[in-house]
């Protein structure tokens, strides 16, 4: 009976902040990884000798990428491989039970997928003419969430989430020797990377437009709430000091 | 906190000693068929475990991806390697005529061979892709002798579970397991494109492992040692990279 008034059930509890380790440590490790090739192509193969797609024009831990730049970084890329698989491995498991337990308990419908009738363009734009007018939010607004956060969390969990996995996958040569279809399909190893780091892009803005709007809605109570579930009803009022 | 009610106390206890239980099984049965890499300890080593047994179970049979020879790639790129060593130098003299791939270890019959003794042994070739940690990649037709054909050559004993090849470079050399060592596409190469193995490209042996990162590719080698026990060479970390925090195990 208690779960029905929290905010966040334990389950989304736990999964948020190991997705938040997990995450932290990927885009560390990632952005280290990319240092030593910031180049990016399209197709199979892609490597110095050819045409790059994206050229970060960033320094190189490498001597042999020509970046422009007289000096080399210090190649980091020991331990950044190292802690890149092993919080993919987090972050792999920690979304198993995330969509497994959401799953079975109803938190998708009710929660993430956008209600029949709040799916329509107009309903979003409803919520952005609100925040941008800063309105304060409706009364549902503060125990559910809103139309335009069920689609950015579906599109989040249902799109960026698995292709950050999958295209991560795609560019193991024993894994794609054991399933083919999953870098044939993208188009490639070289699409795949590709793919991988632009996903990327898109998870940090969402990373943080995220944090920006549980700002402006509150920094310390909604991350409180996340913490401790938060009370749906007294929401609005309640202090860290009375919840639980 | 009121949330904590007793039931929940005991299906969590519950779950924790489960999930305790599970993994002492799973890290049991993980050693026992093999699927625990050298560089287990430390940190990563958990992460460095997962991506080994997990890979092995999926792909130990399975061949790395293979393309029409349409794909190779009209600029292949090598990694610059370290000025050649005073070895090297010397067997390079005459078209690498003294150069011989020496094998050793658990084999009924110890030897050597020169390029062309492998040459004639049999010879087999692939168009693959070669990898970097780095990103980077290119397609490649790679000509060898298959590494089974070899170890069929010296007869490897049945304990056998590693083969450990070196280079002419003392501070280069790798292993791989046997299913690896095993495997069809696991050459020991002196072709590529059809010509002879460019010495930038490891020319003129180049152990070829292409279900493995280029990495795990040793140019210059010289010498196999088949082995159950990687803890006998160097720091047991089954190659020298896992010194530099780079995995023993590099099909990811």
């Amino acid at each position: 009976m208690e779960e029905k008034t929290l905010r966040h059930s334990a389950l989304v509890r736990v999964t948020h902040w190991l997705t938040v380790v997990a995450f932290a440590a990927l885009l560390v490790s990632g952005a280290e990884i990319v240092i030593s090739h910031p180049r990016f192509y399209w197709g199979e193969t892609g490597n110095v000798n050819m045409q790059p797609w994206i050229n970060l024009h960033i320094p190189s831990s490498r001597e042999s990428v020509p970046t422009g730049y007289g000096y080399t970084m210090p190649d980091q890329n020991g331990w950044s491989r190292a802690l890149h698989f092993q919080s993919a491995w987090l972050l792999v498991l920690t979304a198993l039970a995330y969509g497994i337990g959401s799953a079975k308990n109803g938190h998708f419908w009710r929660d993430i997928f956008p209600a029949s009738g709040k799916r329509s363009l107009r309903a979003m734009w409803d919520v952005v003419r609100r925040s941008l007018k800063r309105k304060a939010a409706d009364g549902e607004d503060t125990h559910e969430y809103n139309a335009m956060q069920r689609v950015t969390y579906s599109v989040v969990i249902f799109v960026l989430c698995p292709l950050i996995i999958w295209t991560g996958l795609a560019m193991s040569p024993a894994f794609t020797g054991a399933f083919p279809l999953t870098v044939i399909a993208l188009g490639g190893r070289q699409t795949a990377r590709t793919l991988h780091f632009l996903d990327t892009i898109l998870l940090v803005v969402f990373l943080v437009v995220h944090v920006w709007m549980v700002y402006l809605a509150g920094f310390r109570k909604r991350v409180w709430a996340m913490i401790a579930g938060g009370e749906k009803e007294a929401d609005v009022t309640a202090l860290p000091e009375v919840q639980g | 906190m009121s949330l904590i009610t007793r039931r929940r106390m005991i299906t969590g206890g519950v779950a924790a000693v489960a999930g305790v239980g599970g993994l002492a099984v799973a890290a049991r049965l993980a050693r026992r068929y093999g699927l625990v890499p050298p560089d287990d300890g430390g940190i990563y080593g958990p992460g460095e475990t997962m991506n080994y047994a997990v890979q092995k179970v999926l792909t130990r049979h399975t061949p790395a991806r293979e393309f029409a020879r349409s794909m190779i790639s009209a600029e292949p790129f090598a990694n610059p390697v370290a000025p050649p060593t005073e070895l090297y130098k010397k067997l390079s003299l005459n078209n690498f005529r003294d150069w011989r791939l020496s094998v050793d270890g658990l084999v009924a019959r110890p030897g050597s061979f020169s390029v062309s003794d492998l040459k004639s042994m049999a010879k087999s070739s692939h168009i693959t892709e070669t990898t970097c940690e780095e990103g980077w990649s290119y397609v490649a037709e790679w000509i060898g002798t298959p590494l089974y054909k070899v170890l069929d050559e010296a007869g490897i004993l049945p304990q056998a579970k590693y083969v450990v090849y070196f280079s002419t470079d003392p501070d280069w050399w790798d292993s791989i397991d046997m299913s690896d060592a095993l495997h069809p596409q696991t050459l020991v190469s002196w072709g590529m494109n059809d010509g002879d193995l460019p010495v930038k490209f490891g020319g003129p042996l180049r152990m070829r492992v292409p279900k493995q990162l280029g990495y795990k590719s040793v140019k210059y080698i010289t010498h196999l040692t088949v082995t159950d026990d990687l803890k006998k060479f160097g720091r047991g970390l089954g190659s020298p990279e896992p010194e530099f925090g780079y995995a023993w195990y590099a099909g990811i």
